[in-house]
């Protein structure tokens, strides 16, 4: 990387790749770890940890079936709980990896390219962990596709003016898009595992995958096409998701819903908590595979700054809520705020604060930025705050409705800790598969960043 | 070995650079070739259009793709709340359109999407598990470091010595003929 071209007095740019590297020992470093490495103890350990929490899942999941969701913490009126949290916290922490591998595309980030893989991966991991839990939620979820437009007996159809509906168009169109994004990155990456397998196995999987790319010029044309028009189509999809969402709030006439700031302060929360999320990924990765020299300080430090700048249009979201609920004078908004502040749940709001604010702001000082250890603690800080967003704005609003005589509590049960924590296993049980079964950082892009890179060392 | 041109896909000349192999495929356009292919391990800029290939449809397929999903998105909530089973819901009238943007935004997206990647997959005509190329053992490294140049038996200039020749002339660091076994 050259570096004259950064302001003096400032301390040069780390490398995005470490200087030294050929199209050759990337393919090697990349295709190695899922080719050739033996599954070591920490791999069994973790895959063994968290495919049990995914049995736990089944359990909690089954028995919710049996008996139905009063199994849950959920009353009237507190209709919704958990269920509807988690379903807000994954689907959001599922758009740092869209915001990723599209957007800073768009914008011709080049540090996207080391990253890019795995955030996408998370972030389809993340919508099949929130995906489950509308349905779930539903009651009856072998009944689910009545939220589908199918030409029923009955004559009737969804309500398409619901944002309910909207939402299930809005998260099925997601993880489709997703997928097919992931798919379609992953193509000349199939192939070259494909070309360096060494075991019949694993020929035969990788060559059925990877559908016999060949790397032709022509193929590689239409394919940059594709993947430029997928960019573009996944930008406004992922602003559009959580706006969706927001409005499953929004629309609502409950004191603390009814906002207009939530649709752009629910999409920034989400690429909030999804690089969160990303860094929490990232750097036990980059570490258990020797992975430093792709992810770099680099890498952790910009995504430190998208985190702090995100922080801030949250902190802002949080400050407007505040601000129109006493501007607008409507006294079940005041006394929603004070709820916030003095109610049975003010313990949450604070510790939201301390989590999403206050810690957060310690990211201005670079020497946080680049101590790897302090980011993984931000990161877990960070999500967590998250988490607790979601449940102040779902549960603190539903406990403090419009007459006394509907107020509520709510505790969740062990059922609903039970699915929640089982949802963790299983998004991070397939993090565990996926980095053995696939390559973690996209190997093509990798060389085409050294060619990138070597060119402009030659100017 | 000229007399087996049926079973003989072409001859490929490997090389080292990206630089390389653009300037390859450029001298063998000049030199008359027309049906030649380039296999790189990363696109390369201005790769498809030395080979003598520009306009690729992808783009307007993607185009109906988003423009047939949007008219379906909306189409299919019209005719649901409008047409098959109008239902007062709250004095909204039946065709509240703005009510019905964000399914038909959505679906404009995926419409889109899909065709853009099947579009894409079907002009190069994947999945397709065998051919020729992969008949060279060294042409597996065209995922790794190597950058290869094929032309095509199918070319009316093509002519196994010639090739080898042209090849040898622009120093291609390997030549070899791809056999079709078909």
């Amino acid at each position: 990387m050259s570096t004259t071209a950064e302001p003096r007095g400032m301390r040069p740019l780390d490398p995005m790749i470490e200087p030294g590297h050929t199209y050759a020992s990337v393919t090697d470093k990349i295709a190695a770890v899922v080719l050739t490495r033996p599954l070591g103890i920490g791999w069994l350990a973790g895959f063994a940890l968290t495919f049990s929490l995914v049995m736990m899942l089944n359990i909690a999941v089954g028995w919710l079936i049996t008996k139905g969701v009063g199994i849950w913490g959920i009353n009237i009126p507190i209709g919704w709980g958990f269920a509807i949290v988690n379903f807000v916290w994954w689907i959001g922490i599922g758009h740092a990896g869209t915001l990723i591998s599209a957007i800073l595309f768009l914008l011709n980030q080049k540090w996207r390219t080391s990253i890019n893989r795995f955030a996408e991966a998370m972030t389809l991991f993340a919508v099949a962990c929130a995906g489950l839990f509308p349905l779930i939620h539903t009651g009856r979820p072998w009944m689910a596709y009545y939220m589908f437009p199918y030409p029923s007996t009955m004559g009737i159809w969804p309500q398409f003016r619901s944002p309910l509906i909207w939402d299930v168009f809005a998260v099925s169109t997601y993880g489709t898009v997703s997928l097919i994004f992931w798919f379609v990155g992953l193509l000349p990456d199939l192939a070259t595992l494909r070309d360096r397998a060494k075991s019949r196995y694993q020929q035969v999987i990788y060559g059925m995958l990877s559908m016999g790319w060949r790397n032709s010029a022509r193929h590689w044309h239409r394919y940059q096409s594709a993947y430029l028009l997928l960019a573009g189509l996944a930008t406004p999809l992922v602003l559009s998701v959580h706006t969706v969402v927001s409005f499953d709030f929004a629309v609502a006439i409950v004191p603390g819903w009814h906002t207009t700031i939530f649709p752009p302060y629910f999409v920034a929360g989400a690429i909030y908590s999804g690089f969160a999320m990303v860094l929490t990924l990232a750097i036990p990765l980059r570490k258990a595979y020797g992975l430093e020299d792709f992810i770099t300080m680099r890498h952790l430090d910009n995504m430190a700054k998208v985190m702090l700048a995100t922080g801030l249009i949250v902190a802002y979201g949080y400050f407007v809520e505040f601000f129109m609920a006493f501007y607008s004078g409507n006294k079940f908004d005041v006394f929603l705020a004070e709820q916030r502040l003095h109610g049975p749940y003010s313990h949450f709001y604070f510790a939201l604060i301390l989590c999403n604010i206050l810690t957060p702001q310690l990211l201005w000082i670079s020497k946080v930025r680049r101590n790897v250890a302090a980011l993984f603690i931000m990161s877990l800080v960070i999500n967590t705050g998250m988490w607790l967003e979601r449940f102040v704005i779902v549960v603190i609003s539903l406990t403090r409705d419009f007459m006394p005589s509907a107020w509520g509590r709510y505790s969740a049960t062990f059922w609903d800790y039970a699915i929640f924590v089982g949802t963790l296993g299983l998004f991070v049980m397939l993090m565990f598969l996926f980095v053995r079964g696939l390559p973690a950082i996209a190997i093509a892009e990798m060389r085409e960043l050294v060619h990138e890179t070597e060119e402009k060392g030659h100017q | 070995m000229t007399e087996h041109r049926s079973h003989l896909h072409g001859v490929m000349g490997e090389f080292d650079t990206p630089e390389q192999l653009l300037a390859a495929a450029r001298k063998a356009r000049e030199a008359g070739y027309k049906h030649i292919d380039a296999y790189t391990p990363f696109p390369i800029e201005g790769l498809a259009h030395a080979i003598g290939f520009r306009w690729t449809a992808v783009p307007l397929i993607t185009l109906i793709g988003g423009v047939g999903g949007g008219l379906t998105g909306f189409g299919l909530q019209y005719w649901c709340s409008a047409v098959s089973y109008p239902i007062n819901i709250a004095g909204r009238p039946l065709n509240s359109w703005p009510a019905f943007i964000p399914v038909t935004f959505e679906l404009t997206v995926l419409g889109a999407a899909i065709f853009s990647v099947v579009g894409m997959l079907a002009l190069n005509k994947l999945p397709e598990p065998y051919h020729p190329v992969f008949n060279v053992e060294r042409f597996a490294a065209a995922s790794t470091d190597r950058f290869f140049l094929v032309i095509e038996a199918r070319d009316p200039k093509f002519d196994v010595t010639g090739c080898a020749k042209f090849f040898q002339e622009i120093s291609a660091r390997h030549v070899t003929e791809v056999k079709d076994e078909e």
